[in-house]
């Protein structure tokens, strides 16, 4: 009776775990993220008139948001496959039988722990004009390159990013891999599998929830290289690294809210298109596994 | 002849493996060995970085580039001097970081854990749904919901207090996202179980699940910890008053200025992660596993 009694009230005692939580999240998060939506659809944040998507037609035709969207949908679009792939490589090479294994894991997460201003001394002096890299290139014979002010500054994110998050996918991805079991590629190899079958059609297939999780925090850290670019480079780097963030923090200190909040729900559009588009792939996946 | 290949590739994995520790430890060591240096010879590898009207580059010389040197010349406690006992500042900021990382990473973990309890194994109506909002709130950037946020900490009059850091950050759903996908892997019939012996619900919370996810709940605190003690945005316009921001904008002020002590700082400000990562490893490895396997 009692049993019976508790599966009923399984609903209430949810909501009364899920309470604190529910409601900061509401508050700090959910409120915030439709007033915002409203902000986007006036004319001013206090008192405003309603003008409907005229703040989004004003931003799709402003040249330094679209390109500041531009930049952002690039690196991403860059940085998070290579990550992946990096890591997941990085992860099959561990997940053999190697010495130091242990020592080679705790070494690639050392720079997720390192606070982010901590290093951005040594990245400086490193990709600077008179810089580590450039006496290197100057040592080989060729002519320096200003990294973090020309179209490389790209690639310097993207070292940055890298060095930064592989240690964490890796360490998801191995995770990953050691929870396959091992009957399935002996019975593929009973099969006359080959390694790239084994690979493509066991371990990519099975791997597919870790992949999806690894996916959503790549993209998250993706967001947070904005840190050490602002350390780097200040509010307004190089127009190639200049993101979406630089783009709504200047808007936001030139009160401009109605640009930055539209400029927000353009962005979170994407990303809830990119989720969305995920997790039916990861359903269908995982349902053909079943 | 087998045999033979296998070694060899086995040496090429690991010597990528190896090259790519040296990559990854070294901005690191870097750092750590040069806190060790006098202000002479930090301006002697540093200066074509820093001081501008110094150099530009030139052909003939390879004295204009920065170079990052190991070793130092004399090992002098200069910089930490400075840092400490000669300049208040760095410690009153040090001090501002805890202040607000600290109740942050508490708040969250409760918070968090009760309620990745309840989406791992309560069944409520609208449980996917409100899993996917937090999931795609998770994913915002600090600027999506900034002048709201704003707003809002005007209205709750948190405007340069740094509760309008705090209070977010509690609430901030990436705990709950981590926690969850562990907490999925404590099986069922444990629950079951406990419930025909009939324990409560809260019992079965205290006494099964929160053992069984320690390691996830563990990992969860190292990577809110992590992620707080390196904030950049939120203080940038929460709080305007320089003597209630964190160290990391302190760093970030000084990286222009003073060599001198910069590494120092940045070796100081470092070491509460990397002390609490080695301490924690073993958990912080295993609940980010956990975390990345679905049942």
């Amino acid at each position: 009776m009692r049993t019976g009694k508790l599966k009923t009230n399984n609903g209430c005692l949810a909501w009364l775990f899920l309470g604190p939580s529910l409601l900061g999240f509401s508050l700090f998060y959910l409120l915030p993220f439709v007033t915002g939506f409203f902000y986007s659809l006036v004319d001013g944040p206090i008192n405003g008139t309603f003008v409907g998507l005229h703040n989004y037609g004003a931003l799709l035709k402003n040249p330094s948001f679209l390109s500041a969207l531009a930049n952002t949908a690039n690196f991403t679009l860059i940085c998070v496959p290579l990550n992946m792939i990096l890591s997941l490589g990085v992860a099959l090479l561990l997940n053999q039988k190697i010495q130091g294994r242990n020592l080679f894991r705790t070494i690639m997460i050392t720079p997720l722990v390192v606070p982010v201003a901590s290093v951005v001394l040594v990245w400086q002096a490193f990709f600077d004009l008179n810089g580590v890299l450039n006496s290197l290139i100057h040592a080989l014979g060729y002519p320096p390159v200003d990294w973090m002010k020309t179209n490389w500054s790209r690639m310097v994110l993207l070292v940055i990013y890298l060095w930064k998050n592989i240690g964490y996918s890796v360490i998801l991805f191995l995770a990953g891999l050691q929870n396959i079991p091992a009957e399935y590629y002996e019975a593929a190899r009973i099969d006359g599998a080959s390694q790239s079958q084994e690979f493509f059609r066991i371990t990519l297939v099975y791997l597919t929830p870790t992949t999806f999780f690894v996916f959503i925090i790549s993209i998250i850290n993706s967001f947070k290289v904005f840190r050490e670019t602002y350390l780097i480079s200040g509010e307004y780097p190089y127009n190639s690294i200049y993101m979406l963030q630089h783009y709504m923090n200047n808007m936001f200190i030139a009160l401009d809210y109605q640009k930055i909040t539209s400029a927000a729900f353009i962005m979170a559009a994407f990303i809830v298109a990119v989720v969305l588009l995920l997790f039916i792939v990861e359903r269908k996946i995982t349902n053909m596994i079943n | 002849m087998l045999n033979r290949n296998h070694r060899i590739k086995n040496i090429l994995h690991i010597t990528i493996l190896l090259v790519l520790a040296v990559l990854f430890i070294f901005p690191l060591a870097v750092t750590v060995t040069n806190s060790f240096m006098s202000e002479q010879e930090i301006a002697n590898n540093y200066d074509p970085v820093t001081d501008k009207n110094l150099s530009s580059y030139n052909d003939d010389t390879t004295n204009h580039f920065a170079r990052f040197q190991l070793i130092p010349d004399v090992v002098v406690l200069k910089q930490y001097y400075n840092v400490l006992i000669k300049k208040t500042q760095f410690l009153f900021m040090f001090w501002n970081s805890v202040l607000i990382t600290f109740p942050i990473v508490i708040g969250q973990t409760i918070v968090a854990t009760l309620a990745a309890y309840a989406f791992a194994k309560l069944k409520f109506r609208g449980r996917n749904f409100l899993f996917f909002l937090y999931i795609i709130v998770m994913l915002m950037p600090f600027q999506v919901t900034l002048v709201p946020n704003y707003l809002m900490a005007g209205q709750l009059g948190l405007l340069n207090s740094r509760w309008s850091i705090i209070l977010p950050g509690i609430f901030s759903t990436f705990g709950v996202f981590l926690l969850k996908q562990s907490m999925e892997q404590i099986p069922d019939s444990y629950l079951e179980a406990a419930r025909v012996d009939g324990a409560s619900q809260l019992q079965i919370f205290l006494k099964i699940i929160l053992p069984m996810a320690r390691a996830g709940i563990a990992a969860m605190a190292i990577l809110v910890f992590i992620d707080n003690w390196n904030m950049v945005e939120q203080p940038l316009i929460f709080l305007q008053d320089a003597a209630k921001q964190p160290l990391s904008l302190y760093l970030s002020r000084i990286i222009d200025g003073e060599k001198g002590l910069a590494f120092a700082a940045s070796t100081l400000y470092m070491m509460p992660v990397l002390l609490n990562f080695l301490y924690a490893e073993k958990y912080l490895l295993e609940g980010i596993r956990l975390s990345g396997i679905k049942g």
